[in-house]
């Protein structure tokens, strides 16, 4: 299977919590401890969530009383032939059932709204903490994973609480209640039910841990198939274009086969533990029940305390019965909990301003408000926080002035660290050393708020959220900004089109609405990038999927913008470099050059190389090929000329 | 990984902001993600779904039976034991007391053993319909045209197949198995009952009748609950998973406070429904026990009466006792297989909706070869004869179109957006078929090309380079399977991505993780231009494939195409007219049609629009 991608070693597929979870798992893994995090949402509903486990407990043991009523009726008044005294037992017995009836939606009632409380708060406080993650964590996860970890688990959470724990405490009383009762009853008897106990629990606990493993073999496979489907959809084009559908078929019949075996074992052991369950405790019942008609014939015994210490054994076989998966689902809580505080637990970006030092500018930059003013790189060196410590840094020791009003292109070759670059700027990624200033103010000093709505960003994967047009423009501007500060944005990065929409500027965009080209997409993060005259703009190649007119026509109008803010724009083309003042070529993690487009082209091999594709700009039009040299020609002297 | 059964797509309401009879765009079954499921849809596909396993299904619903009938056995030798062992046993007898004896041993064997046998039996059975119905949304998925693919978005068709197979599951493994067990029980109880005595019998099964009717309203009114609270939680997800698929502008443009207080709304929305949807099934549970002590106290009260009055055995309404708290134990676990059973019910609906779509891009029943190669070029001839074509959503892209390309000819096609460029890329590979007239290859309907064969000879590749999970030697191997990784080394190199491929970590080994992670998009790129080399096809597309790459990656793209490449029919679409450079030919098209043709050299010397094109981009240079 090497040979489709989409099917790799199940490792390759382990998402990184499961690193995670098996490091922990190898340890000392108590579910209580686990769940005991879960406290602090709970605090708030606690006495509503005490109170309808206390109502469970009395209702659970009215149920327990009927089997004595019961007694009574078949010892007293059935025995004595008083037909009367048989109204007043099926009264108690009426009365005792309505009250547990009632005592169980009461249960119900107290809990349904404080927990689906509590699911909500969980899932706010994730969604709240997510969104203040640091950039890199959401590189890491993918979104599939969170959002799981925000439906499913908190909802598997939300149900653990409303039964396993409420009923884990009323059943283990209501077996304690229930044995005393029978006890009481007759001890002999009481002891053959208790026989089963000690090999139920034995077996139980065996089956359980085996059941959680396969169970959470089971869930990662889902996620591999998950991740089969997901890609299979995604990749549908080039699946059709080369024509790979049968293999994808292949990749996925055969997870989806190893998925099945998984399940199969678990359901296997399933079985198992039911089989222990049902048969033990039935052996106990059918052992005190011939016990029992030996003692009822020998008169040891009354028929009627026989009939109610089987009814109260057969009202104990629920509460038996349901510990089995009353505690799978507290195991299956417990990784719930575990998968929600794994990502609860990661460390979200500082508000406030982390560095002490650096925050004030150092004397040499106070100088003169020439060197201070604009976006300042001070010896930036940046490297993925995931990255192994050996590897060389995406970005080495960068220094780079941009002057107040002053736009700079940033060119380099593909995969050079341009975008990282840029990211750095908004504080998407932190730098690993050295500092970054605006107008000689350290960006780690000023709290991130302040800082990202000095930088407006236009990023090279456009995103529109499910809003309409205007929403997601006016996103960029500061609150209040009204249709001028719209219509304006959208002049100027000629997204005309947005008016010819069935809604104008009110359409629905997004994964929710009307699906709009990249092109499309791309003026909009344009518009939204430049609607809130930021002081400081980052564009990372903003005109990348425009067509030739659309482009210049951009350019003439981005122009004007530019003219009045400090920007950074990473272009691959020339017409785009023609757009700053000056060039920064980015050249292996280095600023390898600055100077203005013309100035690079003749001085620097490389910048003339990635402007025209030529080794040497002199000699690009010789080295041509073929019929096409002539357009090369005109192109670079045209270039040359300049 | 699995999200709720709930999570799937909602039955969202028809949106309010759109009058009625707008264009059939707008009022689009696909906007709403409710696809026309034909009647009688649903059932025929669980019908087909369980026609292969009857013969185990028959199985497992006799291992049921069975086992039921030692469970429900217990009650029965309680009263035997009662009315017969006792009175046997003072008389000296022990043969009844041991028939007791046994017969419970039996009966405690069986059940036990019988539940696991019908456990893992119906695991089977479950397993094999999933099995089967994945293996369907999947191929099916695969199977149905680009066209389709546009309209339905991959989340949805992601959540057919892991949220609805999930909710399916859920019905299956816990739901369905818990109603038959439900019903056989109460059948057998039921028939207990009135065997032992028909006036108790007769009261106990009076009482199905409010419980029919309290079960019937459950439903009715969970339902509507339900489908709010479906739709409500979808809602949360959306913005959720939007939100983390976003996080660069969410973060850049601050956009954190606004979204927590639109989620808080969402999500305070969901917390109602949820509440509503606990309390209805508080009701039922308050409404069902009531009438099942009632009735119980009823029973009680009448038996005994009985007994005292001696007309019926004390056996007996210890048996009817100990029933009847059997018979009412599981009327909760009904309420909760109706949740399960109303979520599965409308996921399969969807289900069934996507796999009644046809793929309008069908593999031929009876494939043509392709006639082997006329020359020693390795490139084939493409003509389009009268070719027409409109989406389904309406407006004729391509209006009557003839073209004929030579093997071996490199074409640009230019013209401003919505000029039906890109409907002429996909059209020659067959992502769709035309509505009228037919593409030939080398004189073969590209209809009558079995898809194997059709994949050898025309490969495209667009501007999305998606890279799959998996190392980047894989990806690039997509092209050709069987490739060896000196051939894999060879296209990286003709591309100029053997640099940037050796530098990553594990070289051509290293996972792209996540979707392409740390590849820049220009780097995608030349990995899915390699792919499209590593195929080695006849006819090559390009759909805006040079547009995130720098201009020595294109310079190298182009090298490729002029020696690698060298003799390929080779369609080139792109907004770049440096890319036309490479081109034998260029045809400008505009509104659906061709309205220039000729070498480049020819257009740029005339006045027509593609010299007006040539000039704005020449300008736009410098």
């Amino acid at each position: 299977m090497a040979t489709t991608p989409a099917v790799t070693d199940d490792k390759d597929l382990t998402n990184p919590e499961d690193t995670a979870l098996a490091g922990r798992r190898d340890g000392d893994r108590s579910v209580v401890r686990i769940l005991l995090r879960l406290w602090p949402y709970v605090r708030p509903v606690r006495t509503r969530l005490f109170t309808a486990a206390f109502v469970a407990i009395l209702a659970s043991c009215m149920g327990l009383v009927i089997p004595l009523v019961l007694k009574w009726i078949v010892d007293g008044p059935v025995a004595g032939r008083d037909p009367r005294g048989v109204w007043l037992g099926a009264l108690v017995l009426l009365l005792l059932g309505l009250a547990e009836a009632l005592l169980f939606g009461l249960r119900r009632w107290l809990v349904a709204r404080p927990l689906a409380g509590v699911e909500a708060s969980m899932r706010a406080d994730l969604y709240r903490h997510l969104q203040r993650l640091p950039v890199a964590f959401h590189d890491r996860w993918p979104s599939g994973q969170l959002l799981s970890r925000g439906t499913t688990d908190l909802m598997l959470l939300r149900m653990f609480l409303a039964f396993p724990l409420t009923f884990l405490l009323v059943n283990g009383v209501t077996i304690v209640v229930g044995v005393l009762i029978m006890l009481a009853q007759d001890w002999t008897l009481g002891l053959v039910i208790l026989g089963p106990v000690v090999p139920v629990i034995v077996v139980c606990s065996v089956f359980e841990k085996r059941y959680a493993d396969v169970a959470r073999l089971a869930q990662d496979q889902v996620g591999d198939l998950t991740t089969v489907v997901e890609e299979s959809v995604l990749g549908i084009r080039i699946i059709k274009g080369f024509g790979r559908h049968r293999s994808q078929s292949r990749a996925f019949r055969k997870l989806s086969r190893t998925l099945r075996g998984t399940e199969l074992r678990k359901a296997r052991l399933l079985a198992a533990i039911w089989a222990v369950i049902m048969t033990l405790p039935e052996l106990a019942i059918g052992a005190a029940l011939v016990l029992g008609t030996v003692q009822v014939a020998d008169g040891a015994l009354s028929a009627g305390t026989l009939v109610a210490f089987l009814s109260t054994a057969l009202a104990l076989r629920w509460p038996v019965d349901s510990i089995g998966f009353l505690l799978a689902m507290t195991q299956e809580a417990a990784t719930a909990t575990e998968r929600y505080f794994e990502v609860m637990d990661a460390e979200p970006e500082s508000t406030e301003s982390v560095k002490s030092t650096g925050s004030r500018v150092s004397p040499e930059d106070t100088a003169s408000e020439e060197s201070t003013g604009g976006l300042r790189f001070h010896s930036v060196s940046f490297r993925y926080p995931d990255a192994p410590a050996d590897t060389p840094p995406v970005l080495d020791r960068i220094d780079l002035h941009i002057r107040p009003g002053e736009s700079m292109a940033l060119v380099g070759a593909t995969g050079t660290g341009k975008t990282t670059l840029t990211a750095l700027v908004p504080r998407l990624h932190e730098v690993t050393s050295g500092r970054i200033t605006l107008d000689g103010e350290d960006i780690t000093a000023m709290p991130r708020e302040e800082l990202r709505s000095k930088v407006a960003v236009a990023f090279e994967e456009p995103t529109l959220f499910s809003a309409s047009v205007g929403e997601n423009v006016l996103m960029g501007a500061q609150p209040g900004a009204g249709e001028r500060e719209l219509e304006r944005a959208l002049a100027i990065a000629q997204a005309d089109f947005t008016h010819a929409l069935p809604h104008g500027t009110g359409t629905q965009v997004g994964e929710q609405g009307l699906s709009l080209s990249g092109g499309q997409r791309q003026r909009l993060a344009l518009a939204r990038a430049v609607v809130g005259r930021p002081r400081f703009l980052v564009l990372d190649d903003p005109l990348s999927a425009l067509d030739v007119h659309t482009e210049a026509a951009v350019e003439a109008a981005l122009r004007r913008v530019l003219a009045e803010t400090t920007a950074l724009i990473v272009a691959h083309r020339p017409s785009t470099v023609l757009l700053a003042d000056r060039v920064a070529l980015l050249s292996g993690g280095r600023i390898a050059a600055t100077g203005t487009h013309h100035e690079l082209l003749r001085t620097n091999a490389e910048y003339a190389r990635l402007m025209s594709g030529a080794e040497h700009p002199e000699a690009e039009h010789l080295e041509a090929d073929g019929e096409s040299g002539e357009y090369g020609e005109t192109v670079l002297e045209k270039e040359n000329d300049r | 990984m699995t999200a709720a059964p709930t999570t799937t797509a909602p039955n969202q309401e028809p949106r309010k902001d759109r009058p009625a009879g707008d264009p059939p765009e707008a009022g689009d079954a696909f906007d709403r993600d409710a696809l026309p499921t034909p009647p009688g849809a649903t059932a025929a596909l669980l019908r087909s779904l369980l026609a292969p396993m009857k013969a185990r299904v028959a199985l497992t619903s006799l291992l049921l039976l069975l086992q039921q009938a030692a469970v429900q056995a217990g009650p029965l030798l309680v009263a035997y034991a009662i009315d017969r062992a006792v009175p046997a046993f003072r008389d000296d007898r022990h043969g009844p007391l041991i028939a007791v004896a046994v017969g419970y041993l039996l009966c405690a064997l069986a059940s036990g053993g019988l539940q696991y046998a019908f456990i893992t039996a119906s695991a089977r059975v479950n397993q094999d319909v999933l099995l089967d119905l994945r293996g369907r949304i999947f191929r099916h998925a695969q199977a149905l045209s680009i066209d389709f693919h546009e309209r339905y978005t991959s989340g949805r068709l992601i959540s057919r197949s892991t949220t609805d197979v999930e909710s399916l599951r859920e019905l299956l493994d816990e739901g369905l198995q818990e109603l038959i067990t439900v019903i056989i029980s109460f059948v057998y109880i039921s028939a207990m009952l009135l065997w032992l005595d028909l006036g108790l019998g007769a009261v106990a099964v009076a009482s199905f009748a409010p419980l029919y009717l309290f079960i019937r309203q459950y439903r009715r009114r969970a339902g509507r609950v339900y489908a709010v609270r479906s739709t409500a939680i979808a809602a949360v997800i959306v913005k959720f998973a939007e939100t983390m698929n976003g996080i660069r502008p969410v973060r850049a443009f601050r956009r954190e406070d606004a979204n927590d207080k639109e989620f808080r709304v969402l999500n305070h929305r969901h917390e109602r429904k949820n509440g509503d949807a606990l309390l209805e099934m508080a009701r039922y549970v308050v409404k069902s026990r009531l009438v099942a002590n009632t009735t119980v106290a009823a029973i009680v009260l009448w038996g005994a009466y009985r007994v005292a009055s001696e007309s019926l055995a004390l056996g007996v309404l210890a048996a009817s006792v100990l029933y009847l708290r059997r018979l009412y134990d599981p009327i909760d676990r009904l309420g909760m297989f109706l949740n399960s059973y109303q979520s599965a019910a409308a996921s399969l609906e969807k289900i069934a909706g996507l796999l009644a779509q046809t793929p309008t891009v069908p593999e031929p029943a009876e494939p043509k070869p392709l006639p082997a190669l006329a020359s020693e070029q390795p490139g084939r001839e493409v003509v389009f004869d009268g070719v027409r074509f409109g989406y389904r959503t309406g407006g004729e892209v391509l209006p009557r179109f003839d073209l004929t390309l030579p093997a071996g000819q490199t074409v640009a096609v230019v013209g401003s957006t919505g000029a039906g460029k890109s409907t002429l890329a996909k059209l020659l590979a067959r992502f769709y078929d035309p509505t009228a007239g037919r593409i030939l290859l080398d004189g073969v309907d590209l209809r009558e090309l079995a898809m194997p064969e059709l994949r050898r000879g025309v490969v495209m590749v667009t501007q999305e380079a998606f890279l799959f999970s998996g190392t980047v030697a894989e990806n690039i191997s997509i092209g050709r399977p069987d490739a060896t990784r000196e051939e894999i080394e060879r296209a990286a190199k003709a591309l100029g991505a053997h640099d940037f491929i050796a530098a990553l970590p594990d070289g051509y080994d290293t996972d792209v993780r996540k979707r392409g992670g740390r590849i820049s998009a220009g780097q995608r790129q030349l990995v899915a231009f390699a792919r499209a080399l590593l195929a080695d096809p006849a006819v090559l597309i390009l759909d805006e494939a040079t547009s995130s790459l720098d201009i020595p990656g294109e310079r190298a793209v182009q090298r490729a195409m002029s020696t690698v490449l060298r003799g390929r029919t080779a369609v080139v679409i792109a907004h770049r007219l440096s890319t036309v450079e490479i081109a034998d030919r260029v045809l400008v098209m505009e509104h659906g049609r061709i309205v220039e043709d000729g070498t480049p050299a020819e257009l740029v010397a005339a006045t027509g629009r593609f010299a007006d094109l040539h000039q704005a981009w020449r300008d736009s240079l410098v």
